[in-house]
């Protein structure tokens, strides 16, 4: 081989290696990423059960429930619509009613959300930005309340 | 105190824009009385940042609550060294400890530089004046840590509880030395860009720099971790949280800088790519910084989220990118290209880790940026975890480690790979027999833990085959094999150190993620659980009281296959009454180079607790082996080759030397 068709063939591997890489990715974010939703919005977003979903919005109040051993209930609600959720481990330090929460899990045949990781706030001034933009989308929360 | 300390900053901003307008004219107009500026007006900026530093600090460690930013994150209860810590523990004085760094390292280079070119200098010395000049100005515009308030407070409103902590009172201060040491390789590239030529001096200049840079970010991104891991009371090392991400991406492109710097100082090739390389890292570090300090993502780190700060943030960082980008892209066929190398060789080594290495930051980028762009264009909102990265960056991994071995053992300019292979032998069976012990003998191990044990041992003993083929194992007698290991260059020290350091990485992320046992159970005083062959008897709650917080502390007992107690372990539950915040304290136990943590959750309404028990075997090894790698960095950096001003030692005396005489 001359140089140049080495340097060619160096270059064309280098790309064949960055395009498999590129495919990858995109295969991996169509696949493994979670789109967030809000109560409101399963009603029109077709979520099977199984899918793997972030869920987010207040802690309803009166709705935790505290059963056997880790288990815990409670509903998610954007003060419209509110869904139940399940979680069995530690909940975040700041979870609490009326708080704003990020759940991530899968629907259960019986409609009810399983999570297996809840995201409360880390600082008790601010909301999780996903949660206070769709609360202010619904006109449900203004900026003053963060305080 | 607070008045000059804002006076100097202010001043430190003047001085900046004196650094880089003088001795850039100077060295194109060839005056050398402007270039000699730019070294006094740097050393004179440090001090004064350190001067506007230190008066902050003090209005933190004094508690005075008329300044703003220390009524907003500190309170006099707090324990003197978290009020001091609590300095860097919100936006403004981190932002403050960033440009203390910035002018420090400039000083450095002003103070040390002294056999630099002088158009070099005074270029390099006018980017880093730039770069301070535009983050003064981000300080003094939307973040100024100097505002007084009116009337005072009498109380301030107490520093986030998570953030009081040791932990996090080392963290800022290492990140930042690695993330702003490397504006040094950044302004050494871009002055050579401005120069349109790279001379020698330029390699050995950059690479202890990005060495040194290394060094301090691989130690900020492991307490970091470290950090997470105990406080946050998950049990997780890393989650692939955007601001981890951010922190990684300058570690993964600065990895690559510090090899393919390697290639240039030995063989002068590669130079267009590490100019380009250097300019990446530390425009990834910029990136890190805007991701973080903005506000565009909710984490930790977002203090605020004042949308001013992200719009001057992301100026700052399209100024640079941008500018030096367009730079690099006018001037980087003015530079020669280097030596030629055949594909199998040391270089061809270091130009596979480069790709893979640089491949795989992009996909982090991606994941890191994606949710961003997607948000921004269309209102779906996504977020790119764990089971992205593992399926992206993973794979991307495997290959790059299994080829590390093999780099060093190369020759330079054309290698022998059947001849390293065969020295590998003994390294490959210890890793063949790791992995098939750890699929015969562990109930339960998954594939990739079967390959990752494999892995970890072989870059363990890979490395270990490395010093020992260099010392010259087989040819020569023991004496003489003693002998030439203590002569063998600080740098093949540092590399194998650095390799091995990886191994013990890989080997406690995989002990961790494959190995660990967790429980969740509700307890009862004097209940017992077992996990992983360890007894735990829970003793009660007792309350305790600290200076600001008080806690309700769980004690737990290690009981030993007689009943007699080997340990205790404490968990805390805390509650901060002025944030009205609570935190979990994880009680830990080491045993060996494994863990077991306990962390507290809920009280039931029956004096029962949930508690939640985690056994992970070798997870010290991952932050331990990044306690290696900054040994491996600083071995390398006590290379007689690097340090400036040694008399060079071209000739080598021995073969072996020869052989050796590389990182």
């Amino acid at each position: 081989m001359t140089r140049k068709q080495k340097r060619l063939s160096v270059i064309l591997a280098g790309l064949a290696f960055l395009g498999a890489a590129t495919g990858l990715t995109f295969y991996a974010l169509g696949q493994k990423a979670s789109y967030f939703y809000m109560p409101g919005d399963l009603a029109s977003a077709h979520v099977e059960p199984g899918q793997r979903i972030r869920l987010g919005g207040l802690v309803e109040k009166g709705t935790i429930q505290r059963g056997q051993g880790a288990t815990v209930a409670f509903s998610v609600t954007d003060t419209q619509k509110s869904v139940k959720v399940t979680y069995t481990g530690i909940l975040p330090d700041l979870f609490r009613e009326d708080q704003g929460v990020i759940t991530e899990g899968t629907f259960g045949p019986d409609g009810t959300f399983i999570a297996d990781s809840v995201l409360a706030k880390h600082d008790e001034r601010y909301m999780p930005k996903e949660v206070a933009d769709g609360l202010k989308a619904k006109g449900v929360w203004q900026e003053s309340k963060s305080e | 105190m607070v008045e000059i300390g804002h006076f100097a900053l202010v001043l430190a901003f003047a001085l900046a824009l004196v650094q880089t307008v003088v001795p850039l004219y100077g060295a194109r107009t060839g005056n050398d009385r402007m270039m000699a500026v730019a070294g006094p007006v740097a050393v004179t900026g440090f001090a004064l940042t350190a001067i506007s530093f230190l008066a902050l600090a003090a209005a933190y460690a004094l508690s005075d609550f008329s300044v703003q930013s220390v009524w907003e994150n500190s309170h006099s209860l707090q324990p003197l060294i978290f009020k001091i810590t609590g300095t860097w523990g919100n936006h403004e004085g981190s932002m403050l400890l960033w440009v203390l760094i910035l002018t420090f390292f400039g000083a450095l280079v002003a103070a040390f530089g002294t056999n630099l070119p002088a158009t070099l200098k005074a270029n390099v010395l006018a980017v880093q004046g730039s770069i301070g000049a535009a983050f003064f100005l981000f300080i003094l515009a939307t973040s100024n840590p100097f505002i007084r308030l009116n009337p005072a407070p009498i109380e301030g409103r107490d520093l986030n509880p998570i953030l009081q902590d040791f932990g996090l009172a080392v963290h800022p201060p290492l990140l930042y030395l690695g993330y702003v040491g490397f504006s040094i390789c950044f302004s050494f590239s871009v002055a050579a860009l401005i120069d349109g030529r790279i001379d020698a001096s330029w390699a050995r200049w950059v690479r202890p720099w990005t060495l040194v840079a290394w060094m301090f970010l691989t130690g900020g991104i492991a307490v970091g971790s470290y950090w997470a891991y105990y406080e946050l009371g998950w049990g997780g090392f890393w989650f692939w949280d955007p601001v981890e991400n951010a922190s990684f991406m300058p570690w993964l492109a600065g990895t690559a800088l510090l090899h393919s710097a390697i290639v240039m100082e030995k063989r002068s090739a590669l130079k267009i790519w590490t100019l380009l390389l250097a300019i990446l890292t530390f425009s990834l570090s910029l990136l890190g910084t805007f991701l973080v300090r903005s506000g565009v993502l909710t984490s930790v780190h977002a203090f605020a989220t004042d949308p001013t700060r992200g719009v001057f943030i992301l100026g700052i960082l399209m100024l640079f990118i941008g500018g030096s980008l367009a730079l690099f892209a006018w001037r980087a066929s003015a530079l020669t290209a280097g030596g030629l190398f055949h594909p199998i060789s040391r270089e061809g080594a270091l130009v596979l880790n480069n790709l893979f290495l640089t491949t795989a930051t992009a996909t982090v980028l991606i994941g890191t940026l994606y949710p961003l762009l997607l948000e921004a264009v269309s209102s779906d909102k996504i977020s790119v975890g764990a089971p992205f990265f593992n399926l992206t960056f993973g794979p991307l991994m495997v290959p790059l480690l299994v080829m590390v071995p093999f780099g060093p053992l190369l020759a330079w300019k054309r290698g022998d790979i059947v001849a390293v292979a065969q020295r590998l032998m003994a390294a490959f069976a210890a890793a063949i027999v790791a992995s098939l012990v750890t699929a015969f003998f562990i109930d339960g191990a998954s594939a990739f833990a079967v390959v990752g044990v494999g892995l970890a041992f072989w870059l363990v003993f890979g490395s270990l085959t490395d010093l020992a083929v260099k010392s010259g194992f087989g040819n020569v007698g023991v004496g003489a094999l003693f002998r030439r290991f203590i002569g063998l260059p600080r740098s093949i020290f540092g590399t194998a150190l650095a390799h091995m350091g990886l191994g013990l990485t890989v080997l406690g992320i995989v002990g961790a993620l494959s190995f660990g046992t967790e429980k969740i159970l509700s307890m009862h005083t004097g209940e017992t659980v077992e996990l992983s062959g360890h007894t735990v008897r829970f003793d009660g709650l007792f309350p305790d009281k600290g200076p600001n917080y008080s806690e309700d502390r769980a004690r737990f007992e290690l009981v030993g296959e007689n009943g007699k107690t080997i340990g205790e372990i404490h968990s805390a539950k805390r509650f901060y009454p002025v944030r009205q915040m609570t935190t979990t304290e994880s009680g830990i136990k080491t045993i060996g180079f494994s863990q077991l943590y306990i962390s507290l959750g809920d009280e039931g309404t029956d004096g029962s607790v949930v508690v939640r028990l985690w056994w992970k075997p070798l997870v010290t090894l991952i932050w331990l082996g990044a306690l290696v790698m900054m040994a491996g960095a600083a071995m390398s950096l006590m290379d007689r080759r690097l340090r400036v001003g040694a008399p060079s030692r071209r000739r080598a005396k021995t073969p072996a030397a020869v052989a050796a005489s590389t990182p």
